[in-house]
C-alpha cells in the first residue's frame, strides 16, 4: 500500500516535469533553447516515471527493465541533443535575436 | 590476456548478466538464448570499452565514479527545477548564447562523459568538440560572461577533477 502512494507520487511529480518540459518547447524561441528544456526536464520526468513504475513493481523482470530505462535516458538524450544542436548550427538556423555571443560561429569564421 | 580479450570477457559476463536480469529465467531455453546473444554482442562490439591500462587503484577509482554521480544527480535536479523556473516565468529571464571552455581530458571516454553532464546541468548544453578535442562548444541559456577561462571554471571545472581521477 505504502509502496504504491510512493510510486504514484514519482510518477506526479515526472508527469509534473514533462508538462514543463513540454511547455518549454512551445514557449521558448529557437531550437536551440527548446533542446535546453526538451532535454533536461524529460531526463527527469521520465526517469521518475520509470523509477515510480520500479517502486511499484518492485524486483522483478518488470523493474529491472524500468531501470534500465533510466540508465538508457541518461545516456542517449544528451548526444541527441548534441546532434541536433550541431547539425542545426551548421545548417545555418540562426540563433534568436536576445543572443548575446556566438564564440562558434566566430571560430568556424576564422578557419574558412 | 591481452588488452582485448580482457575487454572481450568482460563485455561477455556483463552483457549476459543484464540479460539474465531483464528476463525471468525459468528454464534452459532462456539461459542458452542469452548466451548466444551475449555472444553476438561481444563479437560486434567487446574490443571498444577497455581500450587502455588505468592508472590508479581499483577501489580509489570506484570512489571517485561515486562522488562523481552523487555531484552530478545534485546537478541534474538543479538544471530541473533551473529549466522549470523559466518556462514558467512570464517574461522568459534568458540571455542565450554560443561559449566555448577547455578541457584538460585526453581520453575520448571521459570526454563523452564530460560533455553528456554538461548537456545535463543547469543551463548549459553541449553544441561541439573543436576537432583537436580541446575545446568544447556550449550554448548557455544565461550567459554570465564571455571570457574562456572564467567559463571554463564555473561549468566544465566542477566534474573535470573528479573525471580524471575515473579516468586517467
Amino acid at each position: 500500500m505504502t509502496r504504491e502512494v510512493i510510486g504514484m507520487a514519482f510518477i506526479l511529480v515526472g508527469i509534473m516535469f514533462d508538462f514543463f518540459g513540454v511547455l518549454g518547447l512551445v514557449r521558448l524561441p529557437d531550437v536551440y533553447n527548446r533542446l535546453q528544456a526538451a532535454t533536461k526536464c524529460v531526463t527527469f520526468g521520465s526517469a521518475g516515471i520509470l523509477l515510480g513504475v520500479f517502486i511499484i513493481q518492485g524486483f522483478n523482470n518488470f523493474g529491472f527493465k524500468a531501470l534500465l530505462g533510466i540508465v538508457f535516458i541518461f545516456l542517449t538524450s544528451p548526444v541527441a541533443a548534441h546532434a541536433i544542436a550541431r547539425a542545426a548550427h551548421r545548417s545555418g538556423i540562426p540563433l534568436t535575436k536576445e543572443t548575446v555571443v556566438d564564440q562558434y560561429q566566430e571560430d568556424n569564421e576564422l578557419k574558412d | 590476456m591481452t588488452l582485448q580479450n580482457r575487454s572481450r570477457l568482460f563485455v561477455f559476463i556483463f552483457s549476459f548478466l543484464v540479460w539474465l536480469a531483464l528476463t525471468s529465467v525459468r528454464d534452459m531455453e532462456e539461459v542458452v538464448a542469452g548466451l548466444i546473444v551475449a555472444a553476438l554482442v561481444t563479437i560486434v562490439a567487446g574490443k571498444f570499452l577497455i581500450t587502455s591500462e588505468k592508472s590508479g587503484h581499483i577501489l580509489r577509482r570506484i570512489f571517485s565514479a561515486i562522488k562523481y554521480l552523487i555531484k552530478f544527480l545534485w546537478e541534474m535536479m538543479k538544471a530541473n527545477f533551473h529549466v522549470a523556473f523559466i518556462v514558467i516565468h512570464p517574461y522568459l529571464p534568458i540571455k542565450p548564447g554560443i561559449v566555448k571552455i577547455k578541457t584538460k581530458l585526453t581520453k575520448d571516454s571521459a570526454i563523452t562523459v564530460l560533455t553528456n553532464s554538461i548537456t545535463l546541468t543547469p543551463g548549459t548544453l553541449t553544441v561541439d568538440l573543436s576537432p583537436e578535442k580541446n575545446e568544447i562548444y556550449i550554448h548557455w541559456i544565461d550567459v554570465l560572461s564571455t571570457d574562456v577561462e572564467k567559463n571554463t571554471k564555473t561549468i566544465g571545472g566542477k566534474f573535470e577533477k573528479l573525471l580524471t581521477e575515473v579516468f586517467e
